[in-house]
């Protein structure tokens, strides 16, 4: 074994898996979990730790990995995460708990995303919850929105002993963890359903088919149902388009319809009743995660597909892995390239895609060099499907309905980061709808950050 | 689960059914729609609200069998349930946010076309229970896809009734009916127009002729209803808004009904698909030259 380097994962062959929806990833066994645990050197002053956004003790379930102990390993994470299966998928670990290893000085760093992930599948196989609240606080908090943010806002305050309800606008809970995240990256009755099953075994109820904004008022939560405190983890659930001619024409999706027709509505399954476009040739317009996913169920469905991104693969904001996998499956990458256009027949539906190249000039606001237009270079694709991939914005069906909650300009809700307090006296709010889509683990941070302030205020209170 | 306590054929695939639902009922207003599903696997089918009962806490639903998901919803009977009915969704109609002086002023003409009927009579029975009279134009294609014709006529000022094949009624379609009744003389300050898309179309024409503002309710494709999937966008005036969230009534003389029939095509060939697979079962491997 060499130490320096990790531990391989076992994957679906690429071939093979570029037709199916099952998980690319296969994780590790116990023998190859406790081999990749050894190559941890256990630091006193742990960087892994403070590299992830809720902080789980790294080192410590580590060392229980190598022991082989995988029940106390369990217990030590789920202490600070309440859905470990999913953060060991989709977590960004090179950025994050990984990029700050040790190890990773002088090699690879220790594979800390997949351990989480066979510990958690590992006590999920052997049927291990986390434990719950021993004595009741007697206050009920509601949790709007079951995605990432809302689930650990209310397993940390279950725990704590509040009463807890989650309000779900759609008709399953998980958020983006159901309807964005494709299959093949994130089982969702395996893994998914099971981790929310965890959430619920430790008191909290969720209530699906409820549009707070529209069925009820944040207002009416509070004075009619009795709620103490309120946490707003209601994502940014609000498509992006580009703003270009031809994209009202038929095959022009947003990503977030088209992942969830084939994630929540499972339109990639033939026998579901929810139809989703059989396109030919498919271009997805982005290059974030959620293009790749789009992408990659596009390619599933038996598409051609090309990643139209305007800058160039440097500046990809998607997972270096995904970006990987993508690749390796065999999607088609389309740098430096901007759309202008969609063309489309006489009865409307789309024929190609009109674009120009790009070149990068000077750095922009966000620190990325800026993508400039090459002058006669316009070319069009021919296709018949788009993905618009351009990232969303919140919904303002909330801050819209509720009195005295402040949002930017962005109709991002302001809230304060230690705490997730809002400007309305006993609302919180955190994850994507106060911060614009990020990620599924920096939601969860937010959710603990903000089941700690609705703590205190509720004990002060 | 949401159950089901009245379901009724109301005319040749057309049904009716009471579904006990007391966050909708609760809240809901003319002009709002609900999502449902039937099962676990069922599709999310958005439905206009016909009516509802605060007190009994259930909502009224009217839906015409067009897919697959429909048409095993009709055979769904009285004490069966919704897996899923989640609402109420979009905006409720502009009218209830008026004054009563202000509706009272106004002379209101409503343009239901074959189930549009549905989505019209809230309506009509609102402004009924806050002393406004409004004409009614009901047409269908014939008279025994004539629906809520008693119920209608109990709230509306003046019904007019009109088949297209002149089977009950008078004759001919809603347009000529408007015609008729401005050539009449009567005057209308505002239009509301509620039926299949290309009902709405010509209707808006023909109002924005007679300079007659007129309001449409949109039921494109959607997904969500809550504005996550962009599927239900339609081109308002210079504008692309999203009418499960914007919507679904809208400025008819600004709407793109081109491009918004257009759109509803989208899926017509996997939903004829989908039909055939359950009205064949097993025994439905293409070849038939209907599908792949």
């Amino acid at each position: 074994m060499d130490v320096l380097k990790k531990v391989p994962v076992r994957e679906q062959d690429p071939k093979e898996r570029a037709t199916n929806f099952e998980e690319v990833c296969l994780g590790y066994n116990l023998q190859e979990a406790m081999c990749e645990a050894s190559r941890c050197i256990t630091c006193k002053n742990a960087q892994c730790v403070k590299g992830c956004p809720v902080s789980i003790d790294i080192p410590g379930f580590i060392a229980k990995v190598k022991e082989g102990n995988i029940q106390e390993a369990y217990q030590i994470i789920s202490q600070s995460s309440a859905l470990p299966a999913v953060c060991g998928r989709v977590c960004p670990q090179e950025s994050q708990c990984e990029g700050k290893c040790i190890r990773g000085f002088k090699g690879e760093a220790v594979s800390i995303g997949k351990l989480e992930r066979f510990v958690a599948d590992w006590a999920r196989e052997n049927g291990i919850s986390p434990k719950g609240a021993e004595v009741k606080k007697g206050k009920k908090v509601a949790v709007i929105g079951s995605g990432p943010a809302g689930l650990t806002c209310a397993g940390d305050l279950a725990k704590m002993g509040y009463d807890v309800t989650i309000f779900e606008a759609l008709h399953e809970p998980g958020g983006v963890l159901v309807y964005g995240i494709p299959e093949f990256r994130l089982p969702k009755k395996a893994v998914v359903a099971k981790e929310i099953e965890n959430v619920k075994s430790l008191g909290v109820t969720i209530e699906t088919n409820v549009v707070v904004g529209k069925s009820i008022t944040i207002d009416q939560l509070i004075e009619e149902e009795g709620f103490d405190a309120v946490f707003v983890g209601s994502g940014a659930g609000l498509p992006k388009f580009m703003g270009i001619p031809g994209e009202n024409s038929n095959g022009v999706f947003s990503a977030n319809e088209y992942l969830t027709r084939s994630n929540l509505m499972k339109s990639f399954d033939p026998r579901s009743n929810t139809p989703i476009m059989h396109g030919k040739k498919v271009a997805v317009v982005g290059g974030g995660n959620v293009a790749m996913d789009a992408a990659r169920t596009a390619l599933r469905l038996g598409a051609e597909v090309h990643i139209v991104y305007r800058r160039s693969e440097e500046e990809l904001p998607a997972r270096v892995e995904e970006v990987h996998h993508a690749k390796e499956e065999g999607i088609i990458f389309d740098l430096l390239t901007n759309p202008t256009e969609i063309l489309a027949d006489e009865k409307g539906w789309v024929t190609g895609l009109k674009c120009v190249k790009m070149e990068l000039g000077e750095p922009d606001a966000s620190g990325r060099r800026r993508p400039v237009v090459i002058p006669d270079s316009e070319f069009v694709m021919e296709l018949d499907t788009v993905i618009m991939s351009l990232g969303t914005s919140p919904n303002p069906l909330i801050s819209s309905t509720t009195e005295g909650l402040e949002v930017n300009k962005w109709k991002c809700i302001v809230a304060d980061e230690a705490t997730g307090m809002t400007s309305k006296e006993g609302v919180y709010a955190g994850g994507d709808a106060v911060t614009g889509a990020a990620t599924v683990i920096l939601a969860m941070g937010a959710g603990k950050a903000a089941a700690k302030g609705i703590d205190e205020y509720l004990s002060n209170k | 689960m949401y159950k089901i306590v009245k379901a009724k054929e109301l005319t040749t695939n057309i049904y009716l059914m009471d579904v006990e639902a007391p966050r909708v009922a609760k809240y809901c207003e003319p002009g709002q729609f609900v999502i449902v599903r039937m099962d676990e696997e069922g599709e999310r089918i958005p439905l206009t609200i016909c009516d509802y009962d605060r007190e009994k806490e259930t909502v009224t639903i009217v839906f015409q069998t067009v897919g697959a998901g429909t048409k095993m919803m009709a055979e769904l009977k009285e004490g069966d349930s919704f897996h899923d009915f989640v609402g109420p969704l979009g905006c409720p109609s502009e009218l209830v946010n008026e004054t009563p002086e202000a509706l009272k002023a106004k002379k209101i003409l409503f343009v239901a076309g074959g189930v549009g009927a549905a989505p019209v009579y809230p309506q009509v029975k609102w402004l009924h229970e806050h002393g406004v009279a409004a004409d009614v134009i009901v047409g269908s294609k014939t008279k025994d896809l004539l629906i809520l014709e008693k119920e209608m006529e109990s709230v509306a000022g003046n019904l007019y009734v009109t088949t297209d094949d002149g089977s009950y009624g008078r004759s001919g379609m809603v347009t000529q009916v408007i015609k008729d009744l401005v050539a009449e003389g009567k005057q209308y300050d505002l239009c509301v127009a509620i039926g299949p898309m290309i009902m709405m179309k010509f209707v808006c024409l023909l109002t924005k002729e007679l300079n007659i503002p007129t309001i449409v309710s949109l039921n494109p494709i959607m997904v969500d209803g809550t504005g996550m999937c962009g599927a239900c966008r339609v081109t308002v005036g210079s504008e692309v808004k999203f009418a499960c969230v914007d919507g679904p009534e809208f400025d008819g003389h600004k709407v793109n009904f081109d491009e918004a029939m257009r759109r509803q095509q989208m899926y017509k060939t996997d939903e004829g698909k989908a039909i055939l697979k359950l009205e064949e079962g097993d025994t439905h491997h293409g070849g038939c030259g209907h599908c792949e």
